[in-house]
């Protein structure tokens, strides 16, 4: 749509491509006008464990890093790394189809296998490129993508890139997905395209309801479940596991980055013709496979999380302390009940959130601020991601934190 | 339906959205004129798709810009 913002230039003048943003760069001068510390140009001088690290010069809780089960800092994981860059080298320098393919590229989608009970397994360089190519490789021009309206940004752009008719539903809402996926005209292929956790609000997904509905309209079903692997579901598989679909579901794309504590994403699938998306997958074969390092150390790191019960039960006393502790000091909260390990802290508005981010980190505390588009609803939002290595002391400690500078900014 | 007739009936299904009561005509821009967010695009979208029992992917929403493009829109798709 036109825009009325080139409107001076003189014919013939060229346009500056980067004009567009300038609403963002004046809400950005804006807020660090007003004497906030830049939230988007943190810096960690030193990681000092999964849970501690020096930033802009203080020594801080990590309350925002994904960082579920803490493997960043597993002395197994380190080593097996190590001895992989030795053995390996530093890097792959080419794509996982020509020299790219080392041996722990074969042997994390051995570890994905074994820890989904699954037949396929494929590895991306990032779970971004793991969406981005999964879903721009299935669903192409005709087809028809059916996806909750909060999907992450890698889905979005997955659908655009391969073409397909993209329909959105509401939120959550089992009736709007059922009602679409009636709709769509006779021998159209159809994705319907869900998450396991929603990482703004933390809440999880009807899974349950919606993967039958979408069976029963004949769709395939991939379920992003990069929030909820290693402590969601009897083994860990996540959401769908949780809910007693995990059988039905076609395609369920993860994430290193997140509890395996490296780099890297994927998918698996029990689809018997899986294999020919390496061949077919642009996001996969036009890319560099990741260093070997960081295989082996992902490798390790899943074939932990295989037993790891007592982690996980540790995480979820965390994030039930937490969501408790907060709800009693009359903070908004994205979800009633605690659904996952993120807490999602609901901010009045950007300026507010932006003040109570930086009174929390002048605290040493660091949480993650969220703000649109990222966010549902236009909302701002302090996000908090608990990780097992807190222990019981450290979250009382951060929920002392949340008590001073929410009452410095005047938020409770 | 006649273009007349699914004129009339968005007409009544877009009430709630225009809070400022702007006057819609053929060339009324959504995101212009009506200041609609990507929020209440989704919302009116979904009230027309369950009152014609109709698909409008978001492929074909880019494609609409104006009150007269979506009644056109819509009027095309019902009948397929």
């Amino acid at each position: 749509m036109a825009t009325a913002m080139n409107e001076h230039l003189a014919p013939g003048e060229p346009v500056d491509l980067l004009s567009k943003f300038d609403p963002i760069i004046h809400t950005r001068e804006t807020l660090l006008a007003a004497g906030v510390e830049d939230p988007f140009n943190l810096v960690m001088e030193q990681v000092l464990s999964p849970t501690r690290a020096v930033c802009n010069g203080r020594d801080t809780i990590l309350l925002g890093t994904y960082n579920y089960m803490g493997m960043t800092f597993d002395p197994d994981v380190i080593a097996a790394g190590q001895a992989a860059m030795q053995d390996f080298g530093a890097g792959t320098t080419g794509s996982r189809v020509l020299n790219g393919t080392f041996r722990d590229h074969r042997d994390v989608e051995v570890a994905l296998r074994e820890f989904y009970a699954m037949d396929h397994a494929m590895v991306f360089s990032t779970g971004y490129q793991a969406n981005l190519g999964i879903i721009s490789t299935l669903a192409g021009k005709g087809d028809y993508i059916i996806l909750d309206i909060d999907s992450h940004a890698s889905i979005w752009d997955g659908c655009k890139m391969g073409d397909a008719e993209v329909v959105p539903f509401k939120h959550n809402d089992i009736e709007a997905l059922e009602k679409r996926l009636k709709r769509v005209p006779e021998g159209a292929g159809k994705l319907v395209v869900l998450e396991g956790v929603y990482s703004m609000m933390g809440d999880v997904a009807p899974l349950k309801e919606m993967v039958r509905i979408a069976k029963q309209n004949g769709a395939m079903v991939l379920v992003d479940e990069a929030h909820s692997m290693g402590f969601i579901g009897q083994h860990g598989r996540g959401v769908a596991e949780e809910q007693g679909v995990i059988d039905d579901v076609d395609f369920i794309i993860g994430t290193f980055s997140k509890s395996v504590g490296t780099v890297g994403g994927f998918c698996v699938s029990n689809h018997p013709k899986f294999e020919v998306l390496r061949l077919v997958c642009r996001p996969y074969v036009f890319t560099a496979a990741l260093p070997p390092a960081v295989m082996a150390s992902s490798a390790t790191s899943i074939r932990k999380l295989m037993h790891g019960g007592n982690k996980r039960t540790h995480l979820w006393e965390n994030s039930r302390t937490l969501h408790g502790g907060l709800k009693a000091l009359g903070f908004q909260l994205g979800t009633d009940t605690p659904q996952s390990a993120i807490i999602a802290v609901i901010m009045p508005d950007l300026e507010k959130g932006a003040m109570m981010w930086e009174a929390l980190l002048k605290e040493g505390l660091y949480v993650n601020l969220a703000r649109p588009p990222a966010t549902p609803a236009g909302m701002t939002l302090l996000r908090c991601s608990l990780c097992a290595e807190h222990t019981a002391e450290q979250v009382q400690t951060i929920l002392g934190m949340f008590e001073r500078a929410g009452k410095a900014i005047g938020i409770i | 339906m006649n273009s007349a007739q699914v004129d009339e009936r968005i007409r009544t299904l877009i009430e709630p959205f225009n809070k400022k009561g702007i006057a819609v005509e053929d060339a009324t821009t959504f995101a212009g004129d009506l200041e609609f967010d990507s929020l209440t695009v989704m919302d009116f979208v979904a009230a027309i798709e369950d009152e014609f029992d109709i698909i409008i992917s978001m492929n074909q929403q880019a494609e609409i810009e104006t009150w007269g493009q979506l009644v056109a829109a819509v009027h095309t798709l019902q009948d397929s």
